[in-house]
């Protein structure tokens, strides 16, 4: 019976080598009547033909070559059914190897059972695996400390085992767990209780499993809708810009008032778009949907659109993490990489290693200033620039994210709250660049004396990239013109040239403006009027100019609509200025704020 | 939410997960069930455009409704479709039907090879042009480094290893003992130059998953998989000389959906009527791993 309205729990099991996983796995097929008709049968009498004592880990090998055979059996995952409802078991490799397909399969479920041996004690894995599932957002995990039978049913011997893996748990600040004493071979406390251990009084593997809650009430949380991308599909006459992405929580009408974080902007929603279904008003969580405006904003993918009202989410460029990795090169302090985190792309450097659960020893470190090859530890992360985000606590899906590495994800984590330091990495970064400056023997007043102009950093920016271009070049050909030592650099020379060494990090968010303020520094320090132009930037990125290229000064001109809702920007140039008649209120401006004199003496 | 609004939430994101980061995208189209459905999902997942070209390969030996079935959809539907082929085994005539090789090297002669040589552009991509009404030498000749694919895990085994996103070397050879790691909903988007990457919406659906969404979103499917009164019908399509129908009296997609539940084919392969399967041990994993879809 495939009955439409049956839930169904994804469960990954996992623990060391050899504790037993596979005989928990066919217990329970065999307990709850799961296995192909005959099966068990057919298993036993291999078992007493070839003089091998039965075990029920049999019975999965037995499934997996039925699977060979090409059968519609998926090879990592089996499935059984209790009356309350349909379960599948992701069976996760135990061997460090295998980390990482380990944390695949336990990504996808919402409940994990973890499994220690009695006889054998708390191993490598199981702590690791405990950390892990903790880490990757499961909030039911049930410990089975397995073989009981292995250590005559001692009530004491469990507490023990229980009482050890709590505290080193606890030590991770890792939520602690509920356990169960079972024998898997026996069958004792998996679908039925145990004679044996009249001492445990809670409940068997099966009632646990069944007293499991699905993930519910997403769509009661505060709205939390991550901008995946942006489309304008012209054909056929189509003119909607649609908002694309998947509600992660909460839920949003028509005429609601939204707000675009990082950025701040405000609208309401004009319309929910989808294909092939009724027109509809409201959409909730988990639906992948799109959404129009009611006033056209510059929005990027990445933002998270909240509701105004609600908790919004946190905004910020520094936040404390547990991390794990996976990658074949360590993930060291100091070094930037790519975060992604829900739909937002975001360079990211660790700033600070604050402690490390070794995988070689297993012991928590405070020395290490790196996480080698299936380390798992806290660390501080700043992005290049603010970022959406919130607590894993609060909401799961914008708490959560991975860092890749030359292509690879190579870890993954999760956000356990901000971190407020003062000082971000970049101003650290402006005053030691200060302090170390090897200066020459002329003094900037020596300079714009000669010069007859102040230094200055002039950014031109809008979303017309053509309009900005010719600004900035129209700027720079009338200064140079009135004999000032004026430049206009194009980013996508400054990219191919100057960055072409630079592989991957060329490529990466964030970058190019770093490299942009850095070159500002020196340029206006050698006295030029230096002159970029840019589209597609926002606040963060002429904040993060402005930090870079201090103690230099920098003047922004808006073209266009102004994007800059916090940033104040020097002048606004309309978008139907010619650029003949802009220049003139630019050499203005150039004048008032006394970076060219006034009068010519 | 039912399990179909769930899966379906899944394969968009996946689509438009796929879209944001792969330049040049392109999605494979066998005509088949499968990947109508992908075709369908990325009209939802796109607001009813489709905004990157479907491929198909031709092995000149598909069934004739199908390749009816294909020019009819490319035209209402407006679609951008392109076709690759492996002439030069056609022309030497180094195929199964014409009994010089068998199933296995003819699948890897006729699919295998023409889609390595149409994605890279190696070899000539034939581009439908909607005013000529026919197939024209594409001009375009860039390598896609984005394929989305309809394969689904419970097809047969290999397919229950693959990833969402599923990376493959300059030899389009997949390496599944090292794939990957995907957490939660981030998957592998960043790849090396001369690498590309499957990419894999379908991948939780199950068969019966596909007929009740056909159903429900009333999408049109080629008339072989429907039994028109000889109590046979297509269960899997492919090439003639090596796909059978299997025994069924289902008309309608209802009558599909029917006959799964009962459980009539709970015991047979989905694809047991595909000959290429079974001479490759079931698992199809020597044809994948060298770059079958």
């Amino acid at each position: 019976m495939e009955g439409r309205d049956r839930q169904q729990l994804n469960i990954v099991i996992v623990g060391h080598v050899d504790h037993g996983k596979s005989t928990v796995i066919g217990r329970l097929l065999a307990d709850t009547g799961s296995l192909p008709e005959g099966k068990l049968e057919d298993v036993k009498s291999l078992c007493a033909r070839t003089a091998k004592p039965f075990e029920y880990a049999f019975l999965l090998d037995a499934l997996k070559d039925e699977r060979a055979q090409g059968i519609t059996i998926d090879s990592a995952r089996c499935f059984f059914k209790t009356k309350k409802r349909d379960y599948i078991v992701i069976d996760a490799p135990g061997h460090i190897e295998f980390l990482k397909n380990m944390v695949t399969g336990a990504a996808r479920a919402e409940a994990a059972l973890l499994v220690i041996a009695a006889d054998e004690g708390i191993r490598e894995n199981s702590k690791r695996h405990g950390y892990l599932v903790s880490m990757l957002g499961i909030r039911q995990v049930v410990v089975l400390i397995n073989k009981m039978d292995l250590v005559g049913y001692d009530a004491e011997a469990y507490r023990n085992l229980c009482r050890e893996f709590i505290a080193f748990l606890s030590e991770l600040k890792v939520l602690p767990l509920s356990f169960i004493p079972v024998s898997a071979r026996d069958g004792e406390n998996i679908a039925s209780r145990s004679e044996a251990m009249p001492w445990y009084d809670g409940p068997t593997v099966l009632e646990q499993l069944d007293g499991f809650e699905q993930r519910t009430g997403k769509a009661d949380l505060p709205l939390r809708f991550p901008v995946q991308d942006i489309y304008k599909f012209t054909e056929e006459g189509d003119d909607r810009r649609i908002i694309a992405g998947t509600i992660e929580t909460g839920s949003m009408r028509v005429g609601d008032e939204i707000v675009f974080l990082p950025s701040g902007k405000r609208t309401r929603l004009r319309s929910i778009e989808a294909f092939n279904t009724p027109r509809k008003d409201e959409a909730r969580a988990e639906e992948a949907i799109g959404i129009t405006l009611e006033t056209q904003l510059y929005v990027r993918p990445g933002e998270i659109i909240g509701r105004v009202g609600d908790t919004a989410p946190k905004v910020g460029s520094r936040f404390r993490a547990h991390l794990f990795w996976m990658g074949r090169s360590p993930l060291v302090k100091g070094r930037t990489y790519k975060l992604k985190l829900a739909a937002c792309r975001a360079s990211v450097t660790i700033a600070e290693v604050v402690q490390v659960l070794d995988a070689a020893d297993l012991h928590v470190t405070r020395q290490k200033q790196q996480l080698d090859r299936h380390d798992v530890g806290e660390v501080a992360l700043e992005t290049t620039k603010p970022i959406a985000f919130a607590p894993i606590a609060s909401i799961e899906g914008t708490g959560r994210f991975v860092i890749v590495d030359n292509y690879e994800i190579a870890g993954g984590g999760i956000v356990l709250d901000e971190a407020n330091t003062g000082a971000s990495l970049m101003k650290n970064h402006v005053r030691e660049r200060e302090v170390a400056w090897d200066k020459g023997f002329v003094t900037p007043s020596e300079r714009s004396r000669r010069n007859g102009h102040k230094s200055k950093f002039v950014v031109f920016a809008g979303d017309d990239q053509e309009h900005v271009r010719a600004l900035a070049k129209g700027l720079e050909k009338s200064l140079f013109f009135e004999n000032r030592n004026a430049y206009y650099l194009g980013l996508d020379n400054m990219l191919s040239g100057l960055g072409s060494d630079t592989g991957e990090m060329g490529t990466e968010a964030g970058y190019p403006i770093r490299l942009l303020g850095e070159l500002a520094r020196i340029l206006t320090d050698s006295g030029q009027i230096f002159i970029a132009a840019l589209s597609g930037i926002d606040d963060y990125d002429l904040e993060t100019l402005k930090t870079l290229n201090a103690p230099s000064e920098i003047l922004v001109i808006s073209v266009g609509d102004n994007l800059f809702s916090r940033y104040q920007v020097d002048l606004v140039v309309s978008r139907d200025t010619e650029t003949g008649d802009a220049l003139p209120q630019i050499s203005r401006l150039l004048r008032e704020q006394e970076i060219i004199p006034e009068y010519f003496i | 939410v039912d399990h179909l609004d769930r899966l379906e939430a899944q394969s968009v994101y996946i689509f438009r997960e796929a879209y944001r980061e792969f330049k040049n995208l392109v999605m494979l189209w066998s005509i088949g069930k499968d990947s109508t459905v992908l075709l369908w999902l990325a009209r939802k997942a796109f607001f009813g455009h489709v905004p990157l070209p479907l491929l198909h390969i031709d092995t000149h030996f598909k069934i004739p409704e199908m390749i009816e079935y294909r020019d009819r959809l490319a035209r209402e539907w407006h679609l951008n479709i392109i076709y690759g082929e492996n002439k030069d085994a056609l022309g030497r005539k180094d195929t199964y039907p014409d009994g010089s090789c068998d199933r296995i090297t003819c699948c890897r002669n006729l699919k295998t090879e023409a889609l390595k040589y149409t994605l890279s552009g190696e070899r000539p991509r034939y581009r439908f042009d909607h005013v000529l009404g026919e197939y024209v030498v594409d001009s375009k000749t860039e390598q896609y480094t984005g394929v989305i694919v309809g394969a689904r895990a419970d097809e047969e085994g290999s397919r229950s290893k693959e990833r969402y996103f599923s990376p493959r070397d300059k030899e389009n050879d997949w390496d599944v003992g090292d794939q990957p790691p995907e957490l939660w909903n981030q998957f592998k988007t960043d790849f090396a130059p001369g690498t590309h990457v499957r990419v894999h919406p379908l991948l939780d659906w199950t068969e019966l998953n596909i007929w009740e969404y056909i159903d429900r979103e009333n999408i049109p499917t080629v008339s072989l998989y429907y039994n028109h009164g000889d109590g046979k019908r297509y269960r899997s399509l492919g090439c003639y000389p090596c796909t059978s129908p299997v025994e069924s009296d289902a008309r309608t997609v209802k009558e599909i959906i029917a006959e799964l539940r009962e459980g009539k084919f709970a015991n047979i392969a989905e694809r047991s009527g595909r000959e290429q399967d079974k001479e490759d041990g079931g698992g199809l994993e020597t044809l994948r791993r060298e770059g079958y879809m």
